[in-house]
């Protein structure tokens, strides 16, 4: 299953004010691998997770998902596959009516109205907000914005499900409730997060950036729990690891 | 400061919106076209008219009633906006002083009458208007307007408008907030800080537009918004339509209180 593989070749990306956001990024992130981007304020994070369905094309280097390559050209085919989720559930929740707004990818696919409904259904009832259907988002609560909003993901279907600071905001049952969503789900999983416990738990790989830097890549227990690397990247242990 | 609560409370009204009710669950276009007719219907009597308008609140009074709305919140509503009506009618009963009409010996002129027309009209409209949206929603508006041929563009715009305003709304009472908790009891610095803030609230939103654009991007948007049609124009509709749109005119060309008044053998106003 090729096409659930996302790679990054030697990817740099300044932003237009000159600030150097990515240097010479590379990884490769398999099939059915879940993997937690960590790092502190400015590392890079969400400018990462912009260049993985092309909100932005790289500088220099390369985006691969499966064998196409982010450009231009097949954005559309790209974004079909590389499902993402917002910081900020606000900027993701512009329909009227929650179905509305979960309807709005598969609607951009152009699939029949049957199938459109269905889709809406299902990834609710996976979030568990079925019943908030007829709402209108901007009455929902912090962690019910934010299931609907990973809801509208899902119902495209996508290959790989990419969430930036999925956890931020959140009461513990409502995280906890996300982090059972995100088990869940069967595909490649991206989550760049300050949520160490989330990546300790859901994650089986983890990439430290720093400065715009793959400072580490590797097993989240041996990231994670190095107290001397967490210090130098401006980070602090995991709170599990502490008590 | 409470811009959103005490204001123009748009967040209640919104919430009235979605009650359900048989007016409610009216197509809105019907009732906006309902509307249109009856604002034009009251504007167009003539200036010394007073006792012909009085039917005409019942259908603000069965917009309330069936669409259980509570009457004092369009009480307070109109005696918000109040002010600005007396402003214009205010110079009517200064200048217009012949005298009109005698009621109980007392002599009353052209001007008080003329200026009790202007209140009453201002009443029955904007309550109207008020309940439009009360038991339209501002989505439902919207969508009728699509579906009557105004620009998806321009609905759009409205309904994005209309979405974010909530999140500005907080957004600034945080910021406003947030001076205050810093500016020891006062007024932070006065205009220099608020220009300060407005400013920062215009960036926040260029930034927020974008971000909202690329979430849109991210989820296969081509340029094309797919809003649902949730109502239909039924037979329901159509006697709704027709009904008021009769008792309207009918109202216009026969001044019903002054039947009344000659039914129940007193002398109507006029
Ligand atoms: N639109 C922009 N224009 C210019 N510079 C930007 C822009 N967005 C981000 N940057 C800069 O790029 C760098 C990386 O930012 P990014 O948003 O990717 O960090 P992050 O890891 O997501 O941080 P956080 O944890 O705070 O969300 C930062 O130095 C930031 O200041
Ligand atoms: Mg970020």
């Amino acid at each position: 299953m090729s096409h659930h593989i996302i790679e990054f070749r030697n990817v740099s990306f300044t932003y237009p004010d000159g600030t150097a956001a990515l240097r010479d990024v590379s990884f490769r992130i398999t099939h059915g691998e879940a993997v937690g981007i960590v790092g502190p304020n400015g590392a890079g994070k969400t400018t990462l997770i912009m260049l993985m369905n092309g909100l932005i094309l790289p500088g220099g280097g390369e985006v691969m998902v499966g064998e196409v390559p982010v450009t231009r050209k097949t954005l559309s085919e790209i974004r079909r596959k590389v499902g993402v989720v917002m910081q900020n559930p606000d900027d993701q929740l512009f329909m009227p009516t929650v179905r509305e707004d979960v309807a709005f990818g598969p609607s951009n696919m152009e699939l029949p109205p049957e199938v459109i409904e269905q889709r809406v259904d299902e990834a609710l009832r996976e979030v568990g907000a079925l019943h908030l259907k007829d709402r209108p988002p901007h009455r929902l609560s912090g962690g019910q914005k934010k299931a609907v909003a990973i809801a509208g993901v899902i119902a495209m279907k996508p290959d790989i499900l990419v969430m930036d600071e999925p956890t931020a905001g959140l009461d513990p049952g409502a995280r906890r409730q996300l982090i059972e969503i995100v088990k869940g789900f069967r595909h490649s999983r991206i989550i760049a997060t300050h949520d160490l416990d989330l990546v300790l738990e859901v994650c089986e790989r983890c990439i430290l950036l720093h400065g715009g830097a793959i400072k580490r890549d590797g097993p989240p227990g041996e990231i994670l729990l190095d107290a001397q690397l967490m210090q130098e990247s401006g980070l602090a242990l995991p709170l599990s690891a502490t008590v | 400061m409470e811009i959103g609560s005490n204001f123009l409370n748009i967040g209640y009204l919104d919430s009235l919106s979605y009650r359900a009710s048989p007016v409610h669950r009216i197509d809105p276009r019907i009732k906006t076209i309902v509307t249109i007719v009856y604002v034009v219907t009251v504007v167009s009597f003539p200036r010394y008219e007073v006792s012909g308008l009085l039917p005409f609140f019942i259908y603000p009074v069965f917009l309330i009633s069936v669409g259980n709305i509570p009457p004092g919140f369009v009480l307070r509503k109109l005696l918000l906006v109040s002010p600005f009506v007396v402003m214009v009618g205010m110079f009517n009963p200064i200048f217009d002083r012949t005298p009109m009409l005698e009621l109980y010996g007392v002599e009353i002129s052209g001007g008080w009458v003329s200026f009790t027309s202007i209140l009453l009209k201002f009443v029955l409209t904007i309550s109207t208007a008020l309940l439009l949206i009360a038991t339209t929603s501002f989505t439902g508006i919207c969508e009728g307007l699509g579906r009557m041929g105004v620009p998806q563009v321009f609905v759009v715009q409205l309904l994005f408008l209309y979405r974010y305003l909530f999140v500005l709304v907080e957004e600034a009472l945080r910021m406003v907030r947030a001076r205050d908790a810093r500016s020891s009891g006062k007024r932070g610095k006065g205009v220099r800080v608020f220009i300060h803030l407005v400013g920062v609230l215009l960036v926040r939103t260029i930034q927020r537009a974008e971000r909202i654009y690329a979430a849109m991007l991210s989820r296969g948007y081509t340029g094309r918004m797919p809003l649902r049609r949730t109502h239909r124009i039924g037979m329901k509709e159509l006697i709704f339509l027709s009904s008021w749109i009769l008792l309207f005119l009918v109202m216009r060309r026969y001044n019903l209180s002054l039947y009344l008044g000659i039914l129940l053998g007193q002398d109507g106003m006029r």
